[in-house]
């Protein structure tokens, strides 16, 4: 059995999902920032150009940028590309209407720092009622698999 | 969340199907914030019922017409089901839009989506929300007082009503302005409360900023130095007029999210340093000096690299009539180049005026064009067959390459002017 690193923090849509992380250390920017038609960041200098966020458990900083996030978001959403769930440090109204709009699991203020713990490729599930995330790490999901 | 009487009674259908759907989205936003309460906001700026063939396809796919209540309940309100949405009661206006309402040929709109355009400026409306259609509602007869509780969206006009006037608003979205709009009520959160108008770092300026240029430089620095937090500054900054402030705080949103700031002397709720940061330390100090503004002017400058220049874009935000009076004379009688597009956007209220002055007939006839409702990144409009553009403007030059795949130059609304009229970029590092 692969260990599971437990992170509890707060309940900002509930529901529960669970799929390949995608972690990224920089904020995201909505409007400008993601195409919502497929998902993929295209913000110029961003470490994450070119890859989508899909059904991914998007794990990010937060969000910036214009006010239009929600609605490229809920945009995503409505093209089937949303992320199945979302971890995030950094509480806005962007990010916050962003999740609620989406409707998928998402937590904040997690007790450990997760963009410090979760590397892209891990095998996320966020309880978004508990506000509990459990985390198994890649290489030993190849392992125990 | 804690709900008054009337919020109960919205929440639970007392006042109508519409509202009910309102409060529930309301609710869910201020739980997912942590918020404990609402507080009651008449003043809303937003885009409402707006649509684009994306949502016209995907609702008539569904079986639904791409009407006013179906793109306002299923959308904006994230409703499962279509409710009649009733004229607003709150003071409300509509931000900017898709497309120049008369000059949507020159770019490149199809009739369809102009007439998609038309319905739905119909119907807003007709819903008693004012057309102001800009990104500057504070140009165009919508400004707020310090201390007013607003809730609006466009990240420029929210860091121009926080830290210039006084206002208190959060950086709304669609779906919480549209909310908001039916209901009065916004979540008692962030920059509603006192607590959370404190800055968080210091910014030292130790080079002159004094252009509008300069602001743009020095927001976009700021932003990407504090990211969403409230930046405080001190230094070597002349006293800024109102361009210089929206140059500056829409850079500072875009590169950041800043939706806040203090200028120590001049922001009204900075009056001195102290008074700014309140019961909060310093998180960390930044350095404006001339090795922060070259890198700041090479980062907003890495996609230009072509200096001939295809296409010039003022108005971001939307030009004020003393932006456009200051094209006009550096103009002086000078002519587009035949190689060149000039487009200058601001609001229909602006417009009026610049019509009166003559000045959009003096811009017309050097070659250039007055626009309205939107911009180029808005719009994701530029003239056929755009290779490099120059702008003036720090958040349209973040935006416009990523959306469009062009080059872009930032410079001075001088410098712009001048590849306007020569089809080449002669913009230098300050």
């Amino acid at each position: 059995m692969s260990e599971v690193i437990t992170l509890k923090g707060r309940k900002v849509v509930g529901g529960v999902a669970e799929g390949e992380a995608l972690v990224t250390s920089e904020t995201i920017s909505g409007w400008g920032g993601v195409n919502p038609m497929d998902g993929t960041i295209i913000e110029t200098r961003h470490e994450l150009r070119g890859v989508s966020f899909a059904d991914k458990v998007l794990v990010f900083p937060g969000a910036k940028g214009s006010s239009g996030w929600s609605s490229i978001f809920h945009i995503a959403r409505l093209a089937g590309k949303a992320p199945r769930a979302m971890i995030f440090n950094e509480m806005t109204g962007k990010a916050a209407l962003g999740a609620v709009v989406m409707r998928i699991p998402t937590v904040t203020d997690l007790d450990r720092d997760p963009l410090e713990i979760v590397e892209t490729g891990d095998w996320v599930k966020v309880d978004g009622d508990a506000g509990v995330v459990e985390i198994r790490k890649s290489a030993e999901q190849r392992k125990a698999s | 969340m804690q709900l008054t009487d009337h919020e109960k009674s919205m929440r639970d259908g007392g006042e109508g199907h519409a509202k009910q759907k309102a409060m529930e989205l309301l609710v869910r936003y201020g739980e997912a914030l942590g918020a404990e309460r609402f507080v009651d906001t008449n003043n809303v700026a937003g885009v409402p019922g707006s649509t684009n063939a994306f949502l016209a396809n995907y609702f008539k796919e569904r079986g639904f017409d791409a009407s006013y209540d179906v793109i306002y309940s299923l959308f904006d309100l994230d409703s499962d089901e279509v409710v009649e949405v009733p004229r607003t009661q709150v003071y409300s206006c509509h931000l900017q839009g898709g497309m120049d309402p008369v000059e949507w040929e020159t770019m490149g709109m199809s009739a369809e989506a102009h007439e998609r355009f038309m319905t739905s400026e119909d119907a807003i409306a007709g819903h008693g929300i004012q057309l102001l259609k800009t990104c500057t509602p504070y140009l165009a007869g919508n400004v707020p007082v310090k201390g007013e509780h607003c809730a609006w969206m466009e990240s420029s006009a929210v860091v121009f009503c926080n830290s210039v006037i006084g206002g208190r608003t959060n950086t709304e979205g669609r779906e919480s302005t549209s909310a908001a709009m039916l209901t009065g009520k916004i979540p008692d959160w962030g920059f509603h409360r006192d607590e959370c108008r404190y800055g968080d770092y210091r910014m030292d300026v130790e080079v002159p900023v004094d252009t509008v240029m300069d602001w743009g430089m020095l927001g976009y620095f700021v932003g990407d130095a504090v990211e969403e937090n409230i930046p405080v500054l001190t230094g070597k900054m002349s006293q800024p007029n109102l361009i210089r402030h929206k140059h500056f705080g829409a850079a500072a949103a875009s590169s950041g999210g800043v939706e806040m700031y203090h200028i120590v002397g001049i922001t009204p709720e900075a009056p001195t340093l102290e008074a700014a940061f309140g019961p909060r330390a310093p998180r960390e100090r930044f350095v404006y000096d001339a090795a922060a503004r070259r890198k700041v002017y090479d980062a907003i400058n890495a996609v230009g690299s072509d200096p001939n220049v295809d296409f010039v874009m003022l108005g971001c935000p939307h030009y004020s009539i003393e932006q456009i009076w200051e094209v006009v004379k550096l103009l002086d009688g000078r002519k587009v180049s035949e190689n060149c597009r000039l487009w200058i956007f601001t609001s229909r209220a602006v417009k009026a005026v610049a019509d009166r002055n003559g000045y959009t007939k003096t811009i017309r006839e050097a070659g250039g064009i007055v626009l309205t409702d939107t911009c180029s990144s808005i719009s994701q409009s530029i003239p056929k067959g755009t290779r490099v553009a120059a702008l003036d403007s720090a958040k349209q030059a973040h935006y416009l390459p990523a959306f469009m795949n062009i080059e872009a130059w930032f410079g001075s609304t001088a410098d712009c002017v001048n590849a306007a009229c020569t089809g080449r970029w002669e913009g230098e590092a300050p």
